[in-house]
Formats: structure tokens, C-alpha cells, sequence
């Protein structure tokens, strides 16, 4: 709407979704967690199945606008707007979500590695429209985080950073996950610190070192933030997210002892 | 001396309206029959314009004008807004066309006005308005409009300098060849907006039977408005009225004369329909006027104990590309700097340098918040180098309460000598340093900086002139109902101003605030008057309020003496009428007096007095009275993000006698938001070009609620003014002023264990981080 | 530029009462309760959906009238400003800013009431921090907002005591 009132886009029609009642709801199904394309960030923010299944979401979620807009914001909005600074973009990128998206052909799945085509640019025709997002279900006594820098509260973020952590009895890394936001024209999966985290015996100090490989990401800049800044922020916000996420990974795993 | 109703929070006036949505804001005035205005703006910053087409837009259904100044120019007296204060420092004219039709000068100039039956078909139009642009060099960074053969911002200008002038006195050359030591440091205050929740908006209407043209727009300064107006239009001053409706803040800005106005005015003069323009948040970023923007290359002089000898550098204005107001602005700033202090010489070279970029005129805080960030700066450099605790090097050169009142060298723009009046300023940063806890903090400092935490604090004064003259006018009269109505040349915008005005006639009038309908800013309803600027109304049109309410009063308590048969001194106002002192006796109602100094056909007036229970006053105060305070900010700053986090701010001011506390502390308040946004936040980005890259709220960034600090502490010294009955002084802009000092000296302080200094606002994250790296690298080296 | 001078008919609830009104597809939810229905107490301040003067309550639920357009409201309810109040008596929150000083210019009054409804609504016994994250998206250029904060503290109280002597 933004876009429309001050008339940098022109669309010859607009279609409102918002009585397609199929796009809406949440619905736990065994690993996976199902969410309507037109569930509305509020309706997330509040749910106690998100929270279980979830709470890299719900944790997003809390820095995602203000209750104005997630009171009206879907889901499938923000994922299609693809802005890369969007929490719950960077939340699909480190959770790997499985678009499913409906146009005259039917109905299609696209991982969300390959949901964005570019900047703000999602990977769908302008005949199909994004119908339902699925999220993998981490199991329960995994660490996560979801941290970002933004100059306000409510802003979206300069960087944001997601982590999940699941060690196994012995403190040892057996699945990672690193996703950085707003760095780049689209969120990023940092794969290589994700591997330098695996098979390794958790610490403070593994994590310091692998942040630091987040200062070569390639970011972008712009008037008000320089991409070297970006740069200087994914490792920090690597590093807390990380952080976090082990403390949350530790407790969860001495509560399961 | 606080009265029953003067000095008492009591409840506003404006309140109930606002908060039951029944106020009414320029946008809120419409009429059957309405027209909307959508301008046609420069999307350069300079370019020679070759020529409008308005085919495609006039073939919109609903579409009634496309304006340009080839059509305005036949009913207009001149091309150009001569709205300049006068000055002899002028280099050049750089008066405003009402629309730019040969070269437009900044991104946002108007060009063409589209008027149609609604906005949206108005914006439909505008957007096929076919401008015809041959763009030219502009000048986006004042300092480079000063290089040797740089473009010139205006193509037919001879130079880039609006206007030059220098300010000062002392010898400081001997200063500075005595003294012990000597610091030069640079400074820069960057560019910001009001940002007024309500923007601009104008709305004209011509009354047919009465040939009226009644103009309601959301200005400071509809006297002023008016002015002008009738001198472009031709029209006398009985047929045309200006009306300040609601207004959703001003800050400034809303001063201003507008090409806007003009046009709207006209347009409704023109087709006979109400004629109406709101501006939109996108405008206000390119059209409404900005400030802040300066270069400040500085020299102060010290001996070995800290005190000041001498200060002297040089002063780059960013001017904007037109001349809205004057050179106040600038003036305003270096005839600031010095005023806490006694600083026995001083020299300023100032230069008002023209740019491709929206003309520069006040916000609140108009030139001071830069004079005091550069005094404060440098004085927090001196205690550096001399290793003398930043509160100290401060006492030592304060005004002392004893040398008050303190006759500087210095002259206000009107000529008149800039007289410190009143106030103890060391005792006021005394009780804030105190407050603050400043002896104790190093050890809290270093007890967080073990933890590694960033913590610091930092203080700043400033003396503020308020209270511009020369006058005010303010009438009081009891109508024949018993109602009393108020009515000033100052202006809402909502400061309280109606609220102030009639406790002001209600402390002399009966005390019944629900009694009194104040008008505030209706050339229909007062003949003249000056508007709201300079935290001027409470000490100008305060004073006339005061002087008229007491003419009345004792017109009153004369004409119930004679009508009662009791003499004068043993009676007394209560509510809605004059009775015998402690109300066990003989009374009359207001309302009767009234009617008995109206007078009847062949009887006399009861006590031989002039007709009519009114009074109009023109206070005179030619010197401005000086407000002061002191500032201390503490802050914890994220060295690995460079996030800035205010913890607290102590504020002790003095504003002389306080009509209304929760006003006054509301007025601070605000005043330190809007000094926090400019220290941290606020930033009005344009590219080398001079296209603006800052146009919406969510790239300007404004403070919101999850960013202030705490609940603020301020503390009230009362030292009242000896130049106004009432014994106030202006607080609409202290808060603002001393922020970005106090903030700039916190942060330094926080980051001290890198040695980082810091010389410009805002302090951005990422600024602070190349600071803190930077530094450090130095260290290293 | 026929498709933007089309209307649909609309059938909305505004504080209580029904409207029935042809509106132009394009026209903003603010402009229709400004301009159409003359509810001009929600305030435009910006049109990009970051000032949150328009706020108003959709549903029972606060959302912004400039991100929104008219037709979506079709079947809906919605409380402005102006239905906050029960005739002259006004609602706890307004008193409460009046009593506080929440408010100067009063231009933001309107979003902030109406997000400040929602919130009590929700949590009736808020913190000063959930006060002020419920208004982080609401901006105030008077007021520095610590008047609007102790306002609604105030404001609750009240609400829960008057609620505690109903029940």
C-alpha cells in the first residue's frame, strides 16, 4: 500500500485476498508446521502452536513492525515483498521453507533457496499467488536466536541473524544454522559456518572464531549504511545469535537429562 | 508568586476538542464545491526549464487548470515572495518566484499547479504535467559552493554567497598570542526537518456577497501571511482575512510564507470555488523549509587554568537555495555561542552559502543548537588537553549570578544590546551536576567499564534569547453574556498558547477558565499582530494579556462600584461576578456590567467611563529576556554495534516565572526529543547531486517512544524576568538546544578508553564504529 | 483511467453506526472517514504507514486507515476517535492524557487513542514498556511521549478499579 499511495507502482488491478479463508491458519502436521499465506503476522505472534513448533518465529516476530501492521501484515505479504532486511524472510531462509504457490497450472512447491529471484524479486509468475508456507519442526531441545540491529524499535533491521543450535549429550554440534538478513540483495545462508560449526564441541570461543567468517559476506551498502558496516555487523549479530542460541541449546538439553 | 490559576497546571483549554476528535485542522475545513491542488515539482536540483506541457493532463476528466506562472503573472503585483528580513549583509537577492518558470533551484520547487475536483484526479494530472528540463550543475555541499570555479546554484548568480557578515569584539589577536594554550577543531551540525505530525496545508475560499477571500492555513504567522498577500493580490486589507486554524505542530517552519499560499489564494480568487492543498509527508521532505546545516572552523584561546580568552574561527551557513526569512539563522548562531560565558574576545567570519537544496529557515532552536554544540565541544577539548574535569572548566567560565544583570558586547539583530537579565548559572549547573550524580560517576564508569560496558556523561549549557519583540497584541472584552473573549496576533500550534492566554485573563478576571474563548492567530479578529516563533507568545503576548485583563478589571470593579454604591477597593471578581469582597454582600454579574457600559440611547455611562467592558494592549519589550539551563546526559554506547542508548537526562533551566508547570515540562520534554533525534537519529540525506535520499518517515528517522530515555528529571530555577510584569522568560525551544552537546560530550565520554573524539552530529552507529576502529588503529600506529 | 473512477458500494459499521456508500476503488480507508463519512478526527500524516496518526480500530483490532483501502471495509466494523467517548463522558484514556499532558498540538491523539485502546483491551495491566512498545509505531513530535506512557498507566488503573467494582 505504501508502494500505491505514493504511486511507485501502478498496478491495473488489485485483488484482495483477505476473504480467500483457505489461505489462513496454522495447522501442526507431524515435523512440518503449516501456515497460510494470509495468516497474519499478529495471528503468528500469538500462537501457541508457532511458539512450540517455532519460536525462531515468534522471537522475529517481536521486531517485526508495529502492532498497527502486524495486526493486518500476512505472512505470504512479507515473504512475497522479499524485502532482505525482513525478519520473517531470514526466518524462511534459515529454516529452509517450502513455498507452495497456485496459478493456472496448479499448484507448485519451491524451497526457499530458490524463492528469490533477486532483490525484492520472488520466483513466481504474476498469474500465480503464494498459498502456503511450510516450516520444518526442529526438535524441541534445539538452541535458537533470532537477533537483529535496527536504529529504532519496530525498524526493520541493518542486520539481522538467525541461528539454530542441537547438540548432541556430549556438546557436540550435530545440525547448525546460520541465516543473515539485510546484508545483501536477498538473505543469506552462511553454509560454510554452519559446516565450520558441525561435528564441533560447542563453546564461546568456537563461536567468536566462526563469526568472524562472516567478514567477508559480501554485503551491500547504501546512503546511510556502508557495506563494511554491514560486514562488521553480521559477525557481531552472528556471534550473539549463535550465543544465545547455545545458552538456549544447553538448557534445553540438561532439562531433557 | 504563583496565582490561583496563574502557575497552576490547570486543564488546558484545547484538550477536550483534540481528544474527542472535533478539533479542526486545515484538512479538517472543507466546503461543497471544493477544488484540490496538486503541485508539479522540480525533480532537479537545478535545471533551466524549456517549457510545460499541460496537454495530457487538462484531457483528465475532472481536471479544471494546470497553472503556471505565465498564468498566475497577470493577477499578481510580482513574480517574487520579497519576504526577506531586512539586513545589510545581503551578497545577492534570492527572493522566491511563486512558481519557478525559467531555472528551478531545488528538487520539490513548485512549477505548475493541477486543480481538480479531488487530489487523487489532481495527482493523476499532475503526473502527465510534461516538464522540459536542461539540467544543470548543482551544488549539493555547502562547503564546495565556496571552491574556486564551482557551478553557481542560481546560473545567472555571480557568486555563491546569499550573505556575509562578521560578529564580534575584544582583541582577539592578543588574546591568542598570550594564551597558554590554543585548540582548533572543526565542527558540523548536520541538515534536518521539522516534521510536524500535520504537514503544510492551505485552503481559500472567496465569499461572494462580502468579496472576502478568507485563506486558512496552517502558518505561524497569519498577520504576516496576510501582509503579503494583499500586497501580491491587490487587495485591501478589509477583503482579505488569514485564519491559523488547529495546527498539528510547527517547529518552525510554519513561519514561513509559501509559494503555496499564493497560489491556493489566487487560484480561489480566479475560479470562485474553494480552492484546497494539503501537503503530503513527501513534500514536506522537498518543500517545507529545513535547518541545522553547518560548518564551524574554530579556535579557542585558554590560559593554563582553563579560562576562556578568547574564541574566533569561522562560520559556513548552508542557506538553501533561496532566501525564505533572512539571515537569522546564522546571525542566531553566532550571537549564541558566547552567551553562558565570559569570553573576553571573540571573532566570527560568517558566510551564508547558497546550495541546490530547500531554503534554510528556522527550527526550533534556530542557530543555537549549533552555537552550543560548538561552544560545548570545545570546551569538553580544553578540559581534555588541560586535564580539568568538564563541570570545572565550565564553572570557572560561567556568567556568575553576581555579574547579572551582564551587559555583553554583543547587539540583537534589531540593534539593541544583548543584555543577560536574570538567572544564577553556575547555581543551575551546580544543582544539575548534583542531580546527576557527576562527582560519583567515574566510579560507576569504571566499575561498567570491568564489565565491559560503555557508560558516560556529559553536560552542556546554554543561554537562550526568547521572547522576540517588540510587541504582541492582545484584546480582552466581557460581552453582554458575561463571556469573555480573548483575542492575540500569536498563533497555536500547539504550544498551549490559548491555554496560557487565558490564565493569564482569568487570574484578573474571576478565575473561571471555562469562561474564556481565546482566538489565537485570526486577522479578522485582531488587527495586528506578529505569530509564534522565537519562544516569544508567553513573554509578548503573556504581557499584553496580563496588562489588558487588569484595564478590564478595573474598568470593571469602577462600574459595579458605581452600579452597587460600594466603593471600588471593597470588591472583588469570583467567577461571573464583582461582589463585595468575601461574597456576603451586594454583587452584580459580569454580564450586567457589560451591558451598562454599552451604554443606552441618552443616559449616561455608570462611572463616566469610555463605552465597553474591553481592552486592547501593545506591550512593548524591545530587549529580549535570556533563559538558561544546564543539560546532563548519561549514555551506555554498544562499542561492537555502536548503538547509542540514553539512560538519563537531568535538565535544570530557569524560564523565569512559570505560568503552567505541566506546560513548561511538556515544552522541555518535547524540546529534548527533538534534540535526542538530532544528536542520534535525524538525517536529511541528499546525493552529490542534491537529490534528496531521505523522503519518508521511514528513512528519516524520528524518535520514537522505545527510544527515549526514561522519565526525564527536570529542575525548575525561578529567576523572573526583571523586563516583563509577569516575570517569565521563553522555554518553547530549551530542550531542544543544549542536546546535541550534552549527547556528543556523553558518547566521548563512554568511549574515552578509545580516545575517540567526536566533532559532528548526528552520531550515527556506523559512524561510530569507523570512530571507535579508527581510533584505536591510531593507537596502535 | 476508467478503472480509477469505478465504485463499488460499501457496507460498514463506523462507531456504531451503519453507512451504506459507493465509493471509488482506489479511495484510501482514511480519506473515506475523513472526507466521505466527515470523521476527520483520524489524522493523515503521512500516507506510508509509519507515523500512526490514522490509526484507527478495525475490528476491534488497530490498523492503519492509510494502508487500507475503503472497499476492504466492506462488512466490517470500525471505531474512530470519535466513537471512543459515551457522549460527554470521556473514555479513562482521555481524561487520563488531558490529566498528563499527553498531548500538545493533539494531531497524534487520535492514532495514539486508538492504539492505546487495543492495548488496555488486550493487557489491562500494562508496564511502562508495554506502553511504550505499543506506541513505537505511533510518532509524537510534541510530547517526547513520557506524558502519553504515564497517562495510560493511569488510565488502566482506573479502568481495573471500576472493573474490580463492576464485577
Amino acid at each position: 500500500m505504501p508502494m500505491l499511495n505514493m504511486r511507485f507502482v501502478l498496478p491495473d488491478h488489485v485483488v484482495d485476498l483477505n476473504r480467500v479463508a483457505e489461505l489462513t491458519g496454522i495447522r501442526r502436521a507431524g515435523e512440518t508446521i503449516e501456515i497460510g499465506a494470509m495468516t497474519r503476522q499478529r495471528d503468528l505472534e500469538f500462537s501457541q502452536d508457532i511458539a512450540d513448533a517455532c519460536p525462531l518465529m515468534s522471537e522475529a516476530l517481536t521486531h517485526v513492525g508495529h502492532r498497527q501492521t502486524r495486526n493486518r501484515g500476512t505472512i505470504g505479504g512479507s515473504l512475497c515483498h522479499l524485502d532482505p532486511a525482513a525478519e520473517l524472510v531470514c526466518v524462511a531462509a534459515a529454516l529452509d521453507a517450502v513455498v507452495e504457490v497456485i496459478g493456472p497450472n496448479g499448484r507448485r512447491e519451491i524451497p526457499f533457496a530458490e524463492f528469490p529471484a533477486g532483490y525484492m524479486s520472488p520466483a513466481i509468475d504474476y498469474t500465480e499467488i503464494v498459498s502456503r508456507l511450510t516450516f520444518p519442526v526442529w526438535p524441541r531441545e534445539t538452541g535458537h536466536a533470532f537477533v537483529e540491529f535496527s536504529r529504532r524499535h519496530g525498524d526493520f533491521a541493518i542486520v539481522s541473524a538467525a541461528a539454530m543450535l542441537l547438540l548432541d549429550g556430549a556438546g557436540r554440534i550435530t545440525r547448525a544454522v546460520l541465516a543473515l538478513g539485510g546484508v545483501a540483495a536477498t538473505p543469506l545462508r552462511m553454509r560454510d559456518v554452519e559446516a565450520a560449526l558441525i561435528g564441533q564441541v560447542a563453546s564461546i570461543e568456537l563461536i567468536g572464531k566462526v563469526a568472524e567468517m562472516c567478514r567477508d559476506v559480501e554485503a551491500v551498502g547504501d546512503v546511510y549504511v556502508p557495506a563494511s558496516y554491514r560486514q562488521h555487523l553480521a559477525c557481531v549479530m552472528s556471534r550473539r545469535a549463535l550465543e544465545t542460541a547455545l545458552s538456549r541449546a544447553g538448557k534445553s538439553a540438561a532439562a531433557a537429562h | 508568586m504563583s496565582g490561583r490559576i496563574v502557575g497552576q497546571s490547570v486543564e488546558r483549554l484545547e484538550d477536550r476538542a483534540l481528544l474527542r476528535g472535533e478539533a479542526r485542522f486545515v484538512d479538517d475545513i472543507s466546503f461543497p464545491g471544493t477544488w484540490h491542488v496538486a503541485f508539479v515539482r522540480s525533480a532537479h536540483a537545478h535545471a533551466l526549464i524549456l517549457g510545460v506541457d499541460k496537454t495530457a493532463a487538462l484531457e483528465i476528466p475532472g481536471v479544471h487548470a494546470v497553472l503556471t506562472m505565465a498564468d498566475l503573472e497577470p493577477h499578481l503585483s510580482d513574480r517574487l515572495l520579497r519576504v526577506a528580513l531586512p539586513s545589510p549583509a545581503y551578497r545577492q537577492e534570492l527572493h522566491r518566484p511563486v512558481l519557478a518558470d525559467t531555472e528551478v533551484v531545488h528538487v520539490g520547487e513548485p512549477i505548475a499547479a493541477v486543480i481538480a475536483d479531488s487530489r487523487y484526479i489532481a495527482e493523476d494530472a499532475a503526473a502527465l504535467v510534461v516538464v522540459d528540463y536542461d539540467p544543470l550543475p548543482a551544488i549539493s555541499d555547502c562547503r564546495d559552493a565556496m571552491a574556486p570555479g564551482a557551478p553557481r546554484a542560481h546560473k545567472n548568480a555571480p557568486h555563491n554567497i546569499a550573505a556575509e557578515f562578521d560578529m564580534g569584539y575584544g582583541d582577539c589577536d592578543a588574546a591568542f598570542a598570550k594564551a597558554a594554550h590554543v585548540f582548533r577543531e572543526s565542527y558540523w551540525q548536520h541538515r534536518g526537518v521539522a516534521q510536524s505530525m500535520e504537514c503544510r496545508g492551505v485552503i481559500a475560499a472567496l465569499e461572494p456577497m462580502s468579496d472576502v477571500l478568507t485563506m486558512w492555513s496552517s502558518t505561524q504567522t497569519p498577520h504576516a501571511g496576510k501582509r503579503v498577500l494583499c500586497g501580491l493580490l491587490g487587495r485591501d486589507e478589509d477583503k482579505l482575512r488569514v485564519i491559523t486554524p488547529d495546527v498539528g505542530g510547527g517547529f518552525g517552519p510554519k513561519l514561513v510564507f509559501y509559494p503555496e499560499e499564493a497560489v491556493v489564494a489566487l487560484a480561489a480568487q480566479l475560479f470562485g470555488h474553494p480552492i484546497k492543498w494539503i501537503e503530503d509527508r513527501r513534500e514536506h521532505f522537498v518543500s517545507t523549509t529545513q535547518e541545522r546545516d553547518q560548518h564551524w572552523d574554530m579556535e579557542i584561546a585558554v590560559d593554563a587554568q582553563g579560562r576562556v580568552l578568547g574564541l574566533r574561527g569561522a562560520l559556513l551557513h548552508d542557506h538553501g537555495a533561496y532566501t525564505a526569512r533572512g539571515v537569522n539563522v546564522a546571525y542566531g548562531s553566532a550571537a549564541a555561542i558566547t552567551l553562558p560565558y565570559v569570553i573576553p574576545a571573540y571573532f566570527l567570519d560568517i558566510k551564508l552559502v547558497v546550495t541546490n537544496k530547500v531554503s534554510v529557515t528556522p527550527i526550533r532552536g534556530a542557530g543555537q543548537p549549533q552555537a552550543v554544540f560548538v561552544m560545548e565541544r570545545l570546551l569538553d577539548r580544553a578540559a581534555r588537553e588541560l586535564k580539568i574535569d568538564r563541570a570545572e572548566i565550565r564553572r570557572r567560565n560561567l556568567v556568575s549570578g553576581a555579574q547579572i544583570p551582564y551587559k555583553t558586547p554583543l547587539k540583537t539583530r534589531g540593534g539593541m544590546q544583548v543584555v543577560l537579565d536574570s538567572g544564577d548559572y553556575p547555581a543551575c549547573q551546580a544543582a544539575a551536576l548534583e542531580r546527576a550524580g557527576w562527582e560519583a560517576f567515574h566510579t560507576r564508569k569504571a566499575a561498567a567499564l570491568a564489565k565491559g560496558r560503555h557508560i558516560g556523561l556529559g553536560v552542556a549549557n546554554y543561554v537562550e534569547g526568547t521572547g522576540r519583540g517588540p510587541f504582541e497584541p492582545v484584546s480582552v472584552r466581557v460581552a453582554e453574556n458575561g463571556r469573555i473573549h480573548v483575542a492575540s496576533g500569536a498563533a497555536a500550534m500547539g504550544q498551549s498558547t490559548k491555554t496560557m492566554l487565558a490564565q493569564v485573563v482569568a487570574e484578573q478576571l474571576g478565575c473561571d477558565m471555562s469562561n474564556i474563548t481565546v482566538v489565537a492567530g485570526d486577522t479578522g479578529a485582531i488587527e495586528l499582530g506578529m505569530g509564534g516563533f522565537n519562544s516569544r507568545q508567553a513573554v509578548m503576548a503573556g504581557s499584553s494579556a496580563h496588562a489588558a485583563a487588569l484595564k478590564v478589571r478595573q474598568k470593571a470593579l469602577h462600574v459595579a462600584s458605581h452600579m452597587l454604591q460600594v466603593g471600588e477597593q471593597a470588591l472583588e471578581i469570583e467567577g461571573n461576578v464583582v461582589r463585595l469582597k468575601g461574597g456576603d454582600g451586594p454583587q452584580v454579574e459580569l454580564a450586567e456590567v457589560a451591558k451598562a457600559v454599552a451604554g443606552l440611547p441618552g443616559y449616561y455611562i455608570p462611572g463616566n467611563v469610555e463605552p465597553g467592558l474591553q481592552a486592547t494592549e501593545h506591550v512593548i519589550i524591545n530587549d529580549m529576556t535570556y533563559a538558561n539551563g544546564t543539560c546532563v546526559v548519561e549514555v551506555k554506547v554498544d562499542a561492537d554495534t555502536g548503538l547509542v542508548t540514553v539512560s538519563r537526562v537531568v535538565f535544570a533551566h530557569d524560564c523565569g516565572r512559570v505560568l503552567h508547570p505541566k506546560i513548561v515540562e511538556g515544552q522541555i520534554i518535547g524540546g529534548i526529543a527533538h534534540g535526542l533525534g538530532n544528536a542520534l537519529f535525524e538525517w536529511m540525506g541528499f546525493d552529490e547531486n542534491a537529490q534528496p535520499v531521505s523522503t519518508t518517515l521511514a528513512e528519516y528517522l524520528l524518535m520514537s517512544s522505545t527510544e527515549m530515555p526514561p522519565p526525564i528529571e527536570i529542575l525548575h530555577l525561578e529567576s523572573p524576568s526583571p523586563l516583563n510584569e509577569l516575570g517569565i522568560k521563553g522555554v518553547g525551544e530549551s530542550g531542544v538546544i543544549p542536546m546535541t552537546a550534552a549527547v556528543a560530550s556523553a558518547v566521548e565520554d563512554a568511549l574515552s578508553p578509545f580516545g575517540v573524539s567526536i566533532t559532528k552530529v548526528p552520531l550515527s552507529p556506523p559512524d561510530l564504529i569507523a570512530l571507535i576502529h579508527g581510533a584505536s588503529q591510531e593507537k596502535r600506529s | 483511467m476508467e478503472s480509477v473512477a469505478e465504485t463499488r458500494t460499501i457496507d460498514l459499521k463506523v462507531n456504531g453506526k451503519a453507512y451504506s456508500r459507493p465509493v471509488p476503488v482506489r479511495m484510501m480507508l482514511s480519506d473515506f472517514l475523513r472526507h466521505e463519512l466527515k470523521l476527520t478526527g483520524t489524522h493523515v500524516g503521512c500516507e506510508h504507514g509509519v507515523c500512526g496518526a490514522c490509526t484507527i480500530l478495525f475490528d476491534g483490532r488497530s490498523a492503519r486507515s492509510c494502508l487500507m483501502l475503503a472497499v476492504q471495509a466492506n462488512g466490517h466494523e470500525i471505531t474512530t476517535v470519535e466513537g471512543l467517548a459515551s457522549g460527554a463522558e470521556m473514555h479513562p484514556l482521555q481524561t487520563a492524557l488531558s490529566e498528563h499532558h499527553g498531548l500538545q498540538c493533539g494531531f497524534c491523539t487520535p492514532g495514539m487513542l486508538t492504539t492505546l485502546v487495543e492495548l488496555l483491551n488486550d493487557n489491562p495491566s500494562p508496564t511502562a514498556e508495554d506502553v511504550r512498545i505499543a506506541i513505537s509505531g505511533n510518532l509524537c513530535r510534541c510530547t517526547g511521549y513520557e506524558g502519553i506512557v504515564a497517562a495510560t498507566l493511569e488510565a488502566a488503573g482506573r479502568m481495573r478499579a471500576s472493573a474490580g467494582e463492576r464485577s
